[in-house]
């Protein structure tokens, strides 16, 4: 209450503060941390891309602030500042998904795919709390839509084919503008084998299989109003998980929004955007392909969420305001079932999410003021209610036998603040901020039942009476900029109190066979982690450009022990050639050796790497066609290699070759 | 109902064999209870298993299921006068289940039969069935009941088949005593803590078979066909004062087959019988034990 108390006063007083300091206004746009990552705009064929038809993974695995956990080819879940799902914000154009898999098989990144997006925006810390809360930082995938630029067809067609795993992809967008209407449809088809690592070893069950169509429709009327609506389905089968003892049979989405979008002529209010959704998935774990398994078992999860936003951006004199009030509900039910040796017996079944009820509402408030022509400040604050709810009994009870008080609901309030200062002035520029955050325990965290972790391989038992998670974020970046050099170092530090981590009870038996033991999930008083990341670039001539990343993490308890999946220092490098319809890179990524490793979370020493890609691409019009093309080989020398966010250590791809052709009419 | 009744044919034919008398049984108890004086609500939730007549007084005996089987029974009974057709209201009863084997006969745990609180007619107990009954080997059940003064008896065969899993057990303990160990509650488990009760006896004679104080029961739960997991948070039963029966927490993890291996410990804490689990053997298992599947 306290906390609440503070909080509230100081995101009343501060404006305040602010306005009475006024100066001359102006009408320069403040800037906003972020990062954008261009994933595929229609109009242009992907050309500025290394490689068009990466996997959305590959493509987010750009950021400095992005690492990717691997357990196979498919559904990498992204980390944020080093922090994974649970203290993360994925969102697809501002919508709230979940995955329905207890094993977190499908992040939200694997429900979209490249055909559907257009950019991705990455923010750090609190900067990124508009659609949610989170700890860690956000990232929104946003949908491509052709809105009235173009008149008329746009059609396009897309394949490609990896020679490492054999991968066939195939797409089609079809779209259509006219003055008041346009309607955006595509298609993606992917179909991969097993892959090959650096020994020429075949990596079983890597393989996947996945299909995606997706449309956007919008309509506008009296000229500033606009009605979208939009719908993804996507459908994954067969695919493997080398690093997991199951795959999945299937994992299925259906993600649907109706827009609403008004543009006030003259107002203070610049644009108000007011979105329902509902989205459900299907997600069903299969270990029947494996060659011995210890128990059959199925695994089925499900995910039904429906949510609204309504967002407006305003200026007023030199405040730059957004108000969001947004709420969602959420269902998450995950079961399993065991089938015994003996068919005989009866079958084996618990529920491993509870069907737990997720009610949340927050509004959110930002406001970018420009202080002067070249600085600005901006604060943020959102106020949320978090309300879980076990709705079965069986799976109340199945809890009570840990936690015999336990009552079917908790609510929980939930606050973020942040500040942040930017200054930019000829090609100089610097921010730094700071920011307090707080996030509910995950599903798994609260309410899990014996999820078995493969990588620690301990069965996880949720905690209904966890505290909220909080954080307290500072974070400094400087860069430079002239017109041929471009640097920019930022850093973020992260004091998590109440870290939500898995601690080992010596007195449970794990129910997995094979398992080292039960860990309950717990707070730990706190965790630190710092990052720290370098991008440079240099343009050498009107034809060559060089591209250098660096990043540095720290992650540490409170008792100086190692967090999980912190990257060792990590560096990428790229020199571009590009001359009329003609481009090529080549480009060098690697690893330090992990020497700060967690045994206690599962993890070992991970070597040094690095391996060398190189691609190149022409682009050519023929008759009304324009034509794109792109090859390249990626691991040029082989190498035999896996990285610490590798799940138990599987090994990537060795030496792949890949062609991709696009066709624009 | 046909189709319904054809899909189970093929899988379910044992199955439905076994409780198609008990369907039966509860349209007739449905069909006949009509005519009786007493209210309806005096058979709440028990069904009929069937009548032990003498020349004065027809008996009812009645169970939740309508059948009894091997281990513990909780059982239910009224006495109805055949030249009133009125139910006897204040009998004195005592009961007395007797095994007939080939060589010899024996009795079994049971307790004092009472007026059931909250009924008008019925008097009810238990009887632990030690065994089951087969082809050549029966149980009788003799009823001793005094009404107004005068004392009547009736006894008749009556069918305890094996229960499906195992409920009680009979085991020599290291001080040379006889025991039997019945399993009482969950009577429907669920996926949760389920509250455990359990009768402990001794062996006095053939024919007495008391309750033995001051022990202590732990379990042990166990999923044998999956790794031989347990589950957490289990309390060791203990005897109540008021019922004289053990009773501790039985927690279940999921559905399926259970074997709550069992240990008995005397006043003095010493193990008179059973086995503890050697932890991360599968096949390792304690020589006495209840068996649950559901």
């Amino acid at each position: 209450m306290k906390n609440f108390i503070i909080f509230i006063s100081l995101s009343l007083l501060i404006p305040i503060a602010i306005i009475a300091q006024e100066k001359p206004a102006d009408t320069i746009t403040p800037k906003d941390l972020k990062e954008v990552i261009v994933i595929g705009k229609k109009t242009q064929l992907y050309q500025k891309q290394s490689k068009p038809l990466a996997t959305i993974d590959e493509y987010l695995q750009q950021s400095t602030k992005v690492d990717m956990i691997r357990r196979g080819s498919y559904a990498w879940e992204p980390l944020i500042n080093s922090m994974p799902t649970e203290r993360t914000l994925v969102t697809i154009d501002g919508m709230r998904v979940f995955g329905a898999c207890t094993d977190k098989m499908d992040p939200i990144t694997s429900y979209v795919e490249v055909s559907n997006l257009s950019e991705a925006t990455i923010k750090s810390g609190q900067q990124g709390s508009c659609h949610g809360a989170t700890i860690g930082g956000s990232i929104d995938l946003q949908r491509n839509r052709s809105g009235f630029s173009d008149l008329g067809w746009d059609t396009s067609i897309n394949t490609g084919f990896e020679t490492n795993s054999q991968q066939k992809i195939i797409g089609s967008a079809i779209n259509y503008t006219d003055k008041s209407f346009y309607i955006d449809t595509d298609f993606m088809f992917r179909d991969a084998e097993n892959y090959t690592d650096g020994n020429g070893q075949e990596v079983l069950f890597s393989q996947f299989r996945k299909f995606n169509i997706a449309a956007t429709s919008g309509f506008s009327f009296d000229e500033n109003k606009l009605l979208e609506g939009s719908v993804i389905y996507d459908k994954a089968t067969n695919v493997g998980y080398p690093a997991l003892p199951m795959d999945v049979s299937l994992a299925q989405a259906l993600i649907t929004s109706l827009k609403f979008e008004y543009v006030p002529k003259s107002s203070k209010i610049t644009n108000w955007e007011t979105k329902i959704y509902y989205n459900t998935i299907t997600h069903k774990m299969d270990d029947t392909k494996r060659p011995s398994v210890p128990i059959h078992m199925d695994m089925p999860g499900w995910s039904d969420t429906y949510g609204f936003y309504s967002k407006l951006k305003g200026v007023f004199n030199k405040h730059h305001f957004v108000a969001d009030l947004n709420s969602f509900y959420n269902r998450s039910v995950a079961e399993m079932t065991m089938y015994p040796a003996d068919s005989n017996e009866k079958l084996m079944f618990m529920y491993t999410w509870p069907d737990v009820k997720t009610f949340y509402s927050a509004l959110f408030l930002d406001d970018n003021l420009a202080l002067n022509s070249h600085s600005s400040l901006k604060f943020s604050g959102s106020i949320a209610n978090h309300f879980n709810e076990v709705a079965s009994q069986l799976g109340l009870e199945s809890l009570q036998i840990f936690y015999p008080n336990m009552k079917d609901g908790k609510n929980r309030i939930l606050k973020s603040i942040s500040s942040n200062y930017l200054f930019d002035e000829n090609g100089f520029s610097y921010s730094f901020g700071l920011a307090y955050g707080e996030r509910a325990p995950s599903v798994s965290e609260g309410y899990g039942f014996y999820l078995f972790n493969s990588f620690d391989q301990y069965d996880y038992i949720g905690n209904p009476e966890l505290n909220n998670e909080n954080s307290i974020e500072g974070n400094v970046s400087i860069g430079y900029k002239t017109q041929k050099w471009s640097a920019k170092m930022s850093s973020s530090y992260f004091h998590i109190s109440n870290y939500i981590v898995g601690k080992p009870d010596e007195t449970l038996i794990p129910m997995t066979i094979g398992a080292n033991g039960v860990k309950i999930y717990t707070a730990l008083d706190y965790a630190t982690i710092f990052n720290a990341d370098l991008n440079l670039e240099y343009q050498f001539s009107t034809d060559f450009r060089w591209k250098g990343q660096l990043v540095y993490s720290y992650g540490k308890d409170f008792e100086d022990k190692n967090l999980p999946f912190i990257s060792p220092l990590r560096y990428f490098s790229s020199l571009n050639f590009k001359k009329q319809n003609f481009s090529s890179e080549i480009a060098v990524q690697g690893n330090a050796t992990q020497t700060e490793f967690s045994p206690f979370y599962g993890e070992d020493r991970t070597p040094d790497y690095a391996i060398l890609n190189f691609d190149a691409g022409y682009s050519f019009d023929f008759e009304k066609v324009k034509c794109n093309l792109k090859a390249g080989i990626e691991n040029i020398f082989d190498t035999y290699y896996s990285t610490f966010s590798d799940w138990n250590n599987i090994p990537r791809k060795g030496r792949n070759f890949f062609l991709n052709v696009a066709f624009g009419f | 109902m046909c189709l319904l009744l054809s899909k189970f044919k093929k899988k379910y034919k044992m199955k439905f064999l076994r409780i198609l008398p008990l369907v039966l049984v509860t349209i007739f108890a449905s069909c006949t209870s009509d005519n009786d004086d007493a209210p309806v609500d005096e058979l709440d939730g028990i069904i009929k298993i069937q009548e032990i007549t003498n020349d004065t007084h027809t008996i009812e005996v009645y169970s939740s299921t309508g059948t009894l089987q091997q281990g513990y029974n909780a059982i239910s009974l009224r006495i109805k006068n055949k030249t009133t057709s009125e139910y006897e209201k204040s009998a004195t009863v005592t009961w007395a289940p007797l095994m007939h084997m080939t060589s010899m006969s024996h009795a079994c745990p049971f307790s004092v039969v009472s007026k059931t609180s909250g009924k008008e007619t019925l008097y009810d107990g238990y009887v632990v069935f030690t065994m089951a009954d087969n082809a050549t080997e029966y149980w009788e059940l003799t009823v001793n009941y005094t009404i107004n003064g005068v004392a009547y008896t009736a006894n008749s065969r009556i069918a305890v088949p094996a229960s499906a899993k195992q409920r009680v057990t009979t085991f020599t303990g290291t001080d040379g005593v006889k025991y039997i160990l019945a399993l009482i509650e969950p009577k429907g488990p669920k996926v949760a803590t389920n509250d455990m009760t359990v009768g402990v006896f001794k062996m006095q004679s053939m024919m007495m078979f008391p309750v033995v104080d001051n022990f202590k029961v732990k379990i042990d739960p166990r999923m044998p066909s999956m790794g031989n997991h347990g589950s957490p948070n289990n309390v060791d039963l203990t005897q109540s004062v008021s019922d004289k029966l053990y009773h501790g927490k039985l927690s279940l993890t999921m559905t399926g087959y259970w074997r709550i291996n069992l240990q008995v410990l005397n006043a003095s804490n010493e193990v008179l019988k059973g086995e503890a689990i050697v932890e991360g053997n599968p096949l390792s298992v304690s020589s006495i034990y209840f068996e649950i599947e559901f």
